[in-house]
């Protein structure tokens, strides 16, 4: 204070030269000083974009797949030899011998066993089983020649989109000089091309990124935000009743509040080694199984459910209370019939940023090993399962550049889901919110 | 799913008891309300409670008890040459029944004997389930048919399910206590397993950290160190970097919103401030991994330094980038609670807007900032999923940021994920690390609170 006293030069208020100097150079400090806040600002937002922009970019291209147009001829004596029909029996048929005869068809100059099996590697090995649905889809194609798109393997696909270069020493990139001309001649005929694959969304994990989906990680996440769910709500809810509305002022809430307080602050990864040494190794309970880790996401938003609900709770006015209380309704019907459904709104609120606090948790996860690989889709939360964003964490684990693409992509459906959710959160807020 | 079945069915029959004990009510007093104590649905509520939570206890108890007891069952009726096996081999013994009887893959050779065991498991859990159904199902309507039986006018029905409301709503606001003390517990126990084996000076004060111990005792490097010293100095400087970057930025972004920036500017900002802090942090990590560190290195090359691909300032970077909205929404909050009337007093006596910043709302507002960055810090500290995809693996105890550091999650993952033995010192580690961690996140937010709560008392 002393010296803006001095600086304004309270013995002369005539406007001295030194005087307008001083003033300029305040000036400019002001206008330093504002200038700090537009680029720390700037600075945050434009980290931001780059950080979506980034995932976009290497995440778009993952949605379209390569495939290769091939006409298989649907041998009967390689399905079912004895012509029986019997889907058993169709099931189990060498489709893979199929798919690489569709290749050989197309290059019968081909020759030699390591040619072969190199023109062979630029198709998914996963094409058995797309050669398989098709024909137990429909039976009728056995002994038929088809025109298939076979599914192309993640280096064709990554060639094919440009993320492996052409120009690289043939030593330096996975695919062979030989396989890009099999495929250059390929497309020269329009035999390659890449369209939109629904794979991505309704497959489970597999060791191939061209065969990798993201649907077993979206079961498994929505298991484990059921569990967590079905329990942090309710406990939650009745807490925050309790601490709110009926606690007396003791000792023994001032612990409880100072402790949940606490709670909401203590590392993620905790309660993951809270999940660990209780639920799996004390209780018993399956490793991996969504179950458990909606358990411990459950523990970990209770704080934050908590803390949102008593909000609400203190938001509705007294005399709402005071009103219900004098006609008559016990402490309880006041609580349950009054105070309940308006403070609803901003408990829902609070409940569904507490969830999606805990979709995009992954550390406690990997505590209770649910970054197994898993291919199946869980049908339960017993099965042993991933979530989304340990998926994503698997993923950019993987050496394969092609799971590059796949984990951005599957950022963008985490992100999707984190997105809608907070905007039904702004939504309730602004359609429910009262001001008393 | 059987038990989410009789879940339901038992829930169904407190549902019936609903109903069952309105309308006895009504009976009683032929339909005359003004004639009961409670109100009707009171009466049924009474009727559904007395039904659905002895009945429901008892299947929470059975399926804690039964798989002990159907295990005791078993051993006892093992050959002895069997229970007479050391402990460990014995674990071993029953994890094999227990695969066998569910129909798994087993260790070793199944002999009869082990045949047998594994049947009667698998037969003492048919009838232990079945049991399970007829007692709780039975208990729910003998729990109906009493109560119904005790409805009377006069019967406060109102009073006792209350009661039994704000019971659960007693044990349900207990639960944060107790996940406090199964924290708290569970650390402390597999730490002392752990400090048995490894004295606590050479964890503290140690600076070798290879947690791998062999199998066998002869082989080659058979007793791992466990100095976590570097640890904490990886867990520091990334700490650091991640402080260098959100303290400025998000103090200087809180000013801003707070003093300068106009409504609809402050609308705009302040929310897309807050997504920074929605986005998960395997998001981060991932972008820490494949683009910040990729350029750090090439920049770093382009200069002529040597730079690590997993360098703790791209790992501190990020992680930077995550705490500033945590620091500038919680500083906003301290300035805009200064009084009004010290600005005020400030502009009047001819201080420019960011000399009352510097002079007089600043170090009004600096016990509730010191409070945010400390909030930052613990949270800086315990940030998993970050440095598990950007910090490296290798304890390295240095303070340069250009190379690749450890910090003390990445190694509780490590620890922990994929195979565990949990009598090794190597999965006790990760424990004791856990407790170390959790220690000083709750003292730093135990300090922060009481700065918070020291400045508010000031203005109050």
């Amino acid at each position: 204070m002393a010296d803006i006293a001095r600086d304004m030069d309270i013995s002369s208020p005539g406007r001295s030269e030194s005087y307008e100097l001083r003033l300029k150079r305040r000036n400019a400090t002001e206008r330093r000083f504002r200038m700090y806040g537009v680029i720390a600002i700037t600075l945050a937002i434009s980290a931001l974009a780059v950080l979506l922009i980034t995932i976009v970019s290497k995440g778009s291209s993952a949605f379209t797949q390569a495939h290769i147009l091939a006409e298989v001829f649907f041998d009967p004596a390689e399905i079912d030899p004895d012509g029986t029909g019997d889907m058993k029996v169709i099931a189990k048929g060498n489709y893979a011998l199929l798919a690489k005869r569709s290749l050989y068809d197309l290059f019968p100059e081909v020759e030699g066993r390591r040619d072969k099996r190199a023109l062979t590697r630029i198709m998914s090995s996963g094409t058995d089983l797309q050669l398989r649905d098709m024909v137990l889809d429909d039976p009728s194609l056995i002994g038929t020649t088809q025109p298939v798109w076979l599914l192309a393997s993640d280096d064709v696909d990554m060639l094919w989109k440009g993320h492996i270069s052409r120009d690289v020493p043939e030593s330096d990139r996975p695919i062979s000089d030989q396989q890009v001309a099999w495929l250059d001649q390929l497309a020269e005929q329009g035999q390659v091309d890449r369209f939109f694959s629904t794979r991505f969304f309704s497959s489970g994990d597999s060791r191939e990124p061209e065969l990798a989906g993201i649907w077993g990680a979206v079961v498994g996440s929505f298991w484990t935000m059921m569990v967590c769910l079905l329990l942090t709500v309710p406990v939650g809810v009745m807490s925050a009743i309790y601490l709110e509305e009926f606690a007396p002022k003791n000792r023994w809430t001032d612990l409880v509040e100072v402790n949940i307080n606490n709670l909401a602050a203590v590392p993620s990864i905790v309660f993951g080694l809270l999940g660990l040494a209780v639920f799996l190794n004390f209780f018993g309970f399956p490793r991996s199984a969504p179950l458990v880790g909606g358990m411990v996401l459950a523990l970990m938003t209770l704080p934050t459910i908590i803390i949102a609900g008593r909000a609400a709770i203190k938001a509705v006015p007294p005399s709402i209370r005071e009103a219900a209380l004098g006609v008559g309704a016990s402490k309880m019907q006041v609580v349950l019939h009054h105070v309940l459904p308006l403070a609803m709104p901003g408990m829902m609120t609070g409940t569904i940023i507490g969830m999606a606090q805990a979709l995009g948790e992954t550390a406690p996860l990997l505590m209770i090993g649910m970054v197994a690989f898993i291919v199946d889709i869980p049908g339960g939360p017993l099965d042993a399962a991933t979530a989304l964003p340990v998926q994503i964490y698997i993923w950019a684990d993987s050496p394969e550049r092609a799971f590059v693409e796949k984990t951005s992509a599957a950022i963008m459906i985490l992100l999707g889901f984190l997105i809608t959710m907070n905007a039904v959160a702004v939504f309730l807020r602004k359609r429910f919110e009262r001001r008393w | 799913m059987t038990l989410t079945f009789l879940i339901l069915v038992l829930i169904g029959l407190s549902a019936l008891g609903f109903y069952i004990g309105r309308g006895r009510a009504l009976n009683t007093v032929s339909g005359r309300v003004g004639d009961l104590h409670s109100l009707p649905s009171h009466y049924g509520f009474y009727v559904a409670l007395w039904c659905g939570i002895p009945s429901l206890l008892i299947v929470a108890a059975w399926l804690i008890l039964q798989p002990q007891l159907v295990e005791a069952l078993v051993i006892a009726d093992l050959p002895s040459a069997y229970r007479n096996l050391p402990a460990s081999e014995f674990g071993l013994l029953l994890n094999d029944i227990r695969n066998l009887a569910s129909g798994n893959v087993v260790s070793r050779e199944a002999d009869e004997a082990l045949l047998a065991a594994a049947a009667r498991l698998n037969r003492a859990h048919a009838i232990g389930s079945g049991a399970m159904w007829v007692v709780a199902i039975a208990a729910g309507i003998a729990g109906l048919t009493l109560a119904r039986r005790w409805i009377a006018p006069q019967l406060r029905a109102r009073n006792s399910v209350e009661r039994t409301l704000l019971i659960i709503l007693v044990i349900s606001s207990t639960i944060a206590i107790l996940t406090t003390v199964g924290i708290v517990l569970s650390l402390a126990f597999e730490s002392v397993r752990f400090f048995a084996k490894v004295p606590l000076n050479e964890f503290l004060f140690g600076i070798q950290w290879s947690p791998q111990t062999a199998i066998r005792s002869d082989q080659v490097g058979a007793s791992g160190s466990f100095g976590a010293i570097p640890l904490f100095t990886g867990t520091l400087l990334i700490t650091l970097i991640a402080m260098l970057v959100a303290v400025p930025i998000g103090l200087m972004s809180a000013i801003y919103l707070s003093e300068y920036a106009v409504p609809r500017v402050r609308a705009v900002v302040k929310p897309l401030l807050e997504i920074l802090a929605g986005v998960p942090t395997v998001v981060y990590g991932f972008f820490a991994a494949i683009t910040v560190a990729p350029f750090i290195r090439g920049t770093g090359e382009s200069l002529g330094l040597d730079v690590a691909s997993e360098s703790a300032l791209a790992a501190g970077l990020v992680m930077g980038l995550m705490i500033i909205p945590f620091v500038s929404s919680l500083s906003d909050d301290v300035i805009s609670a200064v009084p009004q009337s010290l600005r005020e007093g400030s502009y009047g006596l001819g201080a420019t807007q960011s000399e009352t910043i510097k002079r007089v709302i600043l170090p009004a507002a600096l016990p509730g900032i010191i409070a945010a960055v400390l909030l930052a810090v613990s949270r800086a500290i315990g940030e998993t999923m970050i440095v598990v995809m950007a910090a490296g693996l290798a304890a390295n105890l240095t303070a340069n940021p250009l190379e690749a550091v450890t910090t003390v999650t990445v190694q509780i993952v490590t620890l922990l994920v994929g195979d565990q033995e949990f009598d090794s010192a190597k999965t006790l580690a990760a424990f004791a690390l856990g407790l170390v961690l959790f220690l000083i996140t709750l003292s730093l937010n135990v300090v922060a609170l009481r700065v918070v709560r020291r400045y508010r008392e000031i203005y109050e």
